[in-house]
């Protein structure tokens, strides 16, 4: 038997070492965490005040943080800023919740049927490759230009990837669970409706999450085509007359909005599915 | 008779042509017997339950409950599967009156035989307890009692405390012992676990490997039930008999894959 002198050394050196920043999926500490998040927003926002006041920027190329917040005021004493965003909201939400009306129903039923998989996927498939933006001179044909191609825009960009994303959760149902529920004397519809959809809502929830998102970006394409007000608008007409701080504006109110909605998803989603996370 | 499984033949067609899982399994039960069924890993124990269970359809052959061919899954037959398989959304008690639920049972008398059943398993105290908020063993009573407040003819349980230490296996065994004298359902449970078979049933169906046959059928004649009786020299008698039996099994099991 060979004897290995550095044994001793080599098991040391091997063990995990001990780390703060670099735990993988494990909590931090409270401060650090909370620091970290004030970072990643106020470090930015810091560059770009340094950059805009020390350097010597023209102002319709960057302008300063003072600015746009000049320029948000002028808009919302006016009371455009306001109805922009409403419109675009509105927009969003009506094309959003009719999307996830029927790709909700729709995904639940290709994901549990192989048979209403067979009849659709192939055509969804397909749809979701094109682009929504590639139908605007289609909706403008059929819908001219008021809020129905812009809404149907949405509904196309979101309907598709919101019912094959549904579909997916729906794989992860145990099988041991649908035939459990069989031994208990449950039918199809009540095993669709009350374990599997229940079970697959988590991820509903999170699907819808992330093609809000998609819908967003529609909005603004949707707006950019012929509207009189919206977000989307408001940033084309202020790059036409170089109002730099305007399109500023416009981009930090979608921004805002469109991370309110995502904490919103995602404090909807730890409300109603206390049983999904992964703490006990 | 009561269950009645005559000539059962199953195949799979996989990638690499027929696989022969069951060949000419013939069983015949009573009202009231505690039955084991033991095998090596792979030799078609949990097949066997499913096609009992109406989960999957023999290739030839058949299973009747009380004369009845089995044609689909009932809550005639309870189940207690060999993975967990609460519903992690519900509370324990909602996992115990669900099987009532769905068979349109009005609220109240749910609520009253799940208490009933919960407190038959012990767990009355984490009635309101998520699934994720148990231990293994006590998922797996959860999972009986959810099975029996269907008030089933027979009780079909797959490895159900494989998972489980020695001695929460112990506690369960008393449990399942007290539950099957006190209440006369027939059970039917599968195990690899011989001396858990000797000790728990009236009667041992030995499975072979590969293809799965019934090799060898036994009586279980033990003066008592419990685990002071393991010391007795039956006990050892019958379990070394079994797992002379099982032991070529398995080695003819691994050769073969
Ligand atoms: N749906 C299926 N398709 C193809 N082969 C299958 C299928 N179900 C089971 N088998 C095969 O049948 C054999 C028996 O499987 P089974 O699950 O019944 O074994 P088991 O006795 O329950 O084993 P264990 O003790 O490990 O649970 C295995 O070789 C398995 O690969
Ligand atoms: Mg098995």
């Amino acid at each position: 038997m060979r004897q290995n002198p550095g044994s001793v050394g080599a098991r040391t050196s091997k063990t995990l070492r001990s780390t703060v920043f670099w735990r993988i999926g494990e909590d931090i500490p409270k401060p650090l965490n909370a620091g970290l998040i004030i970072t990643s927003i106020a470090l930015p926002l810091l560059l770009w005040w340094l950059v805009t006041t020390l350097g010597n920027v023209d102002p319709t190329f960057l302008p300063s943080p003072a600015d746009v917040l000049q320029a948000f005021q002028r808009l919302w004493s006016t009371g455009d800023i306001q109805k922009d965003t409403v419109a675009s909201l509105w927009r969003v939400g009506v094309g959003f919740l009719m999307a996830a009306l029927f790709s909700i129903p729709v995904g639940v039923l290709m994901g549990s049927f192989p048979s209403i998989r067979a009849l659709l996927e192939p055509l969804f498939g397909l749809m979701r490759y094109m682009p929504a933006p590639a139908f605007i001179p289609l909706l403008i044909l059929y819908l001219g230009i008021g809020e129905e191609p812009k809404i149907t825009l949405i509904f196309i960009g979101v309907f598709f990837f919101n019912s094959l994303m549904v579909m997916d959760t729906v794989k992860f149902v145990p099988k041991d669970l649908i035939e459990a529920t069989y031994t208990l004397g449950g039918n199809r519809l009540q095993t669709l409706l009350q374990v599997i959809f229940p079970h697959v809502l988590p991820g509903i929830i999170d699907a819808c999450r992330i093609n809000l998102a998609a819908a967003w970006q529609l909005v603004i394409v949707s707006e950019l085509i012929a509207a009189t007000e919206g977000l989307g608008r408001r940033i084309s007409v202020a790059g036409r007359f170089l109002k730099t701080d305007e399109i500023f504006v416009g981009l930090i109110v979608i921004g805002i909005f469109g991370l309110a909605f995502d904490l919103l998803f995602q404090y909807f989603l730890r409300v109603s599915c206390r049983w999904a996370s992964q703490k006990r | 008779m009561y269950l009645q499984i005559t000539k059962l033949h199953k195949h799979f067609s996989t990638k690499k042509g027929k696989l022969v899982v069951l060949k000419d399994i013939n069983m015949s039960i009573e009202q009231g017997e505690f039955i084991c069924t033991v095998g090596a890993s792979g030799s078609g124990k949990s097949t066997l339950l499913r096609q009992i269970a109406g989960l999957d359809t023999p290739t030839t052959g058949d299973v009747k409950i009380d004369g009845v061919s089995v044609a689909g899954p009932g809550p005639d037959r309870g189940m207690v599967f060999q993975h967990y398989t609460l519903y992690p959304w519900m509370s324990v008690q909602g996992n115990v009156e669900f099987g009532l639920k769905l068979q349109g049972v009005p609220k109240r008398e749910r609520r009253q035989k799940a208490s009933y059943y919960l407190d038959v398993v012990g767990l009355t105290k984490f009635a309101q307890s998520l699934p994720k908020e148990l231990s293994g063993g006590m998922k797996q009573r959860v999972a009986i009692a959810r099975a029996l407040t269907s008030e089933p003819k027979i009780l079909l349980m797959d490895e159900p405390f494989g998972a489980l230490d020695i001695h929460t296996k112990e506690s369960m065994h008393s449990f399942i012992l007290d539950l099957w004298e006190r209440t006369n359902i027939t059970i039917f449970m599968i195990t690899h676990d011989v001396e858990e078979a000797v000790l728990l049933s009236n009667r041992i169906y030995a499975l072979s490997s590969r293809p799965g046959t019934v090799s060898k059928e036994v009586s279980i004649n033990l003066p008592e039930r419990s685990h002071t009786i393991k010391r007795h020299s039956k006990f050892h008698d019958y379990r070394d008999e079994l797992i002379d039996l099982l032991r070529g099994q398995g080695q003819e099991a691994l050769a073969v894959a």
